[in-house]
């Protein structure tokens, strides 16, 4: 669904990917973990066009989307959650999600609203509430809501349960789990490797602009290199 | 406390000194074929040294002032409460405004001439205003150089009207068209920077258009501005004494009254008045619209609204657009009220006011436009005796409210859309 080949992206002369090739196929789970600045987050960018790859290929269902233009690669069924949430504060709940399905009619919006709603409750009872007023687990569920607002058949997450209490991050794993029986492929990038390799069917360690390790979800959480490196021993 | 300040405030004082001493102290007089340099008189320099002294009292106490100051009550600010019991207080708000547009509608026959003639200008403002509110306050597009549009909305309406005898009601849209065409354009380009280049480069293009017209004489007369350009009429019907396009009939004899003068007036400020309230309602509808949110939400965060799959280009040239269609309209209605046009009427001076009229109005806002526009327009009349010290005032004013009230007067309250529930 998803291929990234040999593809090398650069911040002005600085290099953060060094030929990195991940491959997300339909109806998976795929975790990608990594420490801070290894190039997670410039991966998943990467996949949005921004920045675009210097190098290498970017392939979505099939389509080369490298040297597309971010709006048109947002549009052609895959939804981002960014790092850091990225919610429009001064809106309310309800029109960040309206912005989420920009490009649906009304009634498709409608119908996604509902659907959201039924995957956080929370959701429907802020709904008129400022989003910036909420607090970070709600933001974050926000955030994942908006991302499904344009009915996306992948998803990419960056860092979900960044900065929230263990009983949210357990929430939101499970929703996760649940976007997969709806049939959407996830793409799941995470610091906390043990849940993202738990959840995953497959998963990649990236290390300063590198894949490392791939294997999966199962077996990398077995790796006693990951588990000195990422589950702390 | 103000210890802390001592250093800083003698510092200040000193700048005061050094600065105003040279600049009002000395004097260059010519003396046949030679200029001498007079020194200051007695009184200037006490004047001078009085203005330091203000400067380091007020810098010591600066605190607490500006403290005092913050303390001053204002008109409750609505902008960080939940948008709750929206649709009721919407209501109130278009009643309202409903009752200022009648109440608009029947004061000119009430007043004198010269009153009319300033609220028309004060309307002309607004729609400037509403039309730049769009571009800075919605979109967060600092323009410089917003006055190029409304220039291309007048010299539009002059040029078409000179050489190929168009008549207002068909230049208003066919300048308001061009005037969108040249922001959708200029825009193209430009839009990509941000912050401060985008303000350096919207001035540029500002001083650009108005060199251009200044320059290019045998079309535009160059600084001798173009005259004679036609009032509106009223479905063929002139205003003037003497009928002056064939075909024409005349206001005061189809109605069998007394020629007034007044009629003009009053018929442009009607005229207007409609279009300012058309520009309002028009604006509205579009922050309604998703295009509107986009503006909004691209201001407040780039990357998620890009990620979304919004184009940043897009919804910034829309806005632009958008902004620069209304400059060209009030463009056309200015042509028409002066009669005469020349590129002075459109130097950066004009772009900077419109701009403060959006930030004292408060961003984003459309009753605090409207007031800001009011305010900002009908105070230097009525100041009429510092007309010297108009900038003066209008800086200090513009400090002060920063202070005071860095929202603006009615910051804007965020509309909340809902989609029409289903049954
Ligand atoms: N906008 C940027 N400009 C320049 N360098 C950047 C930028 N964003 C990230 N980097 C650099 O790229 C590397 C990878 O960063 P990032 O992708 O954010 O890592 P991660 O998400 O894994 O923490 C880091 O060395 C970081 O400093
Ligand atoms: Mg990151």
């Amino acid at each position: 669904m998803l291929v990234l080949e040999d593809v090398h992206t650069h911040y002005g002369k600085i290099e953060a990917l060094h030929g990195v090739s991940v491959e997300v196929n339909k109806g998976e789970i795929v975790s990608l973990i990594g420490a801070n600045g290894a190039g997670k987050t410039t991966l998943l960018m990467t996949v949005c066009g921004n920045p675009q790859a210097t190098s290498g290929r970017v392939v979505l269902n099939g389509r080369d989307i490298t040297r597309d233009p971010t709006s048109t690669i947002m549009r052609s069924g895959i939804a981002i959650v960014p790092e850091g949430r990225r919610i429009f504060s001064g809106l309310t709940v309800e029109e960040n999600l309206h912005m989420g399905g920009f490009f649906n009619t009304k009634a498709e919006i409608r119908k996604s609203q509902e659907h959201v709603y039924e995957l956080f409750p929370r959701l429907k009872e802020r709904e008129s509430q400022r989003a910036g007023t909420m607090s970070g687990g709600e933001q974050q569920m926000l955030a994942i809501g908006r991302a499904l607002m344009s009915k996306p058949n992948m998803i990419i997450l960056d860092e979900p349960s960044l900065g929230l209490a263990p009983l949210v991050i357990k929430q939101i794993f499970e929703i996760i789990g649940q976007l997969r029986e709806e049939g959407i492929t996830v793409f799941l990038v995470e610091q906390n490797a043990h849940q993202a390799l738990n959840l995953a069917d497959r998963g990649y360690v990236l290390e300063t602009g590198k894949i490392r390790l791939h294997d999966t979800g199962k077996n990398l959480l077995e790796n006693p290199d990951v588990q000195n490196a990422y589950l702390g021993g | 406390m103000a210890a802390k300040n001592f250093g800083h405030a003698f510092f200040c004082a000193f700048i005061t000194l050094i600065i105003s001493y040279p600049i009002i102290g000395f004097n260059l007089e010519a003396q046949g074929i030679d200029v001498t340099l007079t020194g200051a008189d007695t009184t200037t320099i006490v004047l001078v040294l009085l203005a330091a002294l203000v400067v380091f009292l007020f810098q010591l106490f600066r605190d607490q002032i500006m403290g005092a100051l913050k303390r001053v009550p204002m008109p409750s600010s609505d902008a960080n409460k939940e948008p709750m019991a929206e649709n009721k207080r919407a209501k109130i708000e278009s009643w309202i405004l409903t009752g200022i547009v009648v109440f608009a509608l029947f004061w000119p026959f009430f007043v004198s001439r010269g009153s009319v003639d300033l609220a028309t200008l004060v309307l002309i403002y607004i729609m400037l205003a509403l039309g730049l509110n769009v571009v800075v306050g919605l979109a967060g597009l600092l323009d410089l150089g917003y006055v190029a549009f409304y220039a291309v909305g007048a010299y539009t309406f002059a040029l078409l009207s000179q050489y190929l005898g168009i008549s207002f009601w068909l230049a208003l849209p066919i300048g308001a068209l061009l005037a969108a065409l040249f922001g959708l354009v200029l825009g193209f380009p430009v839009l990509r920077l941000r912050g401060d280049y985008l303000a350096i480069v919207t001035l540029g293009f500002g001083e650009i258009i108005r060199i251009l017209l200044n320059n290019w004489t045998t079309l535009t007369g160059g600084p001798n501005g173009i005259g004679g350009i036609p009032d509106p009429t009223l479905f063929g019907m002139e205003f003037g004494r003497r009928i002056k396009e064939e075909g024409n009939t005349s206001f005061h004899e189809t109605f069998g009254i007394a020629y007034s003068g007044e009629h003009k007036v009053i018929f442009l400020y009607l005229i207007s008045l409609v279009l300012a309230v058309f520009t309002a309602l028009v604006i509205r509808r579009f922050m309604r619209m998703p295009v509107g949110r986009a503006w909004e939400a691209l201001r407040e965060d780039e990357i998620a609204s890009r990620s979304l799959g919004l184009s940043r280009t897009a919804v910034k040239l829309s806005a632009f657009t958008i902004g620069a269609f209304f400059a060209g309209f009030a463009g056309t209605v200015f042509a028409s009220k002066q009669g005469f046009i020349s590129p002075e009427s459109f130097v950066f001076l004009e772009s900077a006011i419109i701009l403060a009229i959006v930030v004292l109005g408060g961003m984003g806002s459309q009753i605090g436009v409207v007031l800001a526009a009011i305010a900002v327009t009908i105070l230097p009349e009525l100041a009429r005796e510092f007309s010297e010290y108009r900038m003066l005032i209008f800086g200090a004013a513009m400090v002060l409210m920063m202070v005071w009230r860095p929202q603006g007067l009615m910051p804007m309250r965020r509309i909340h859309i809902e989609l029409e529930k289903q049954e």
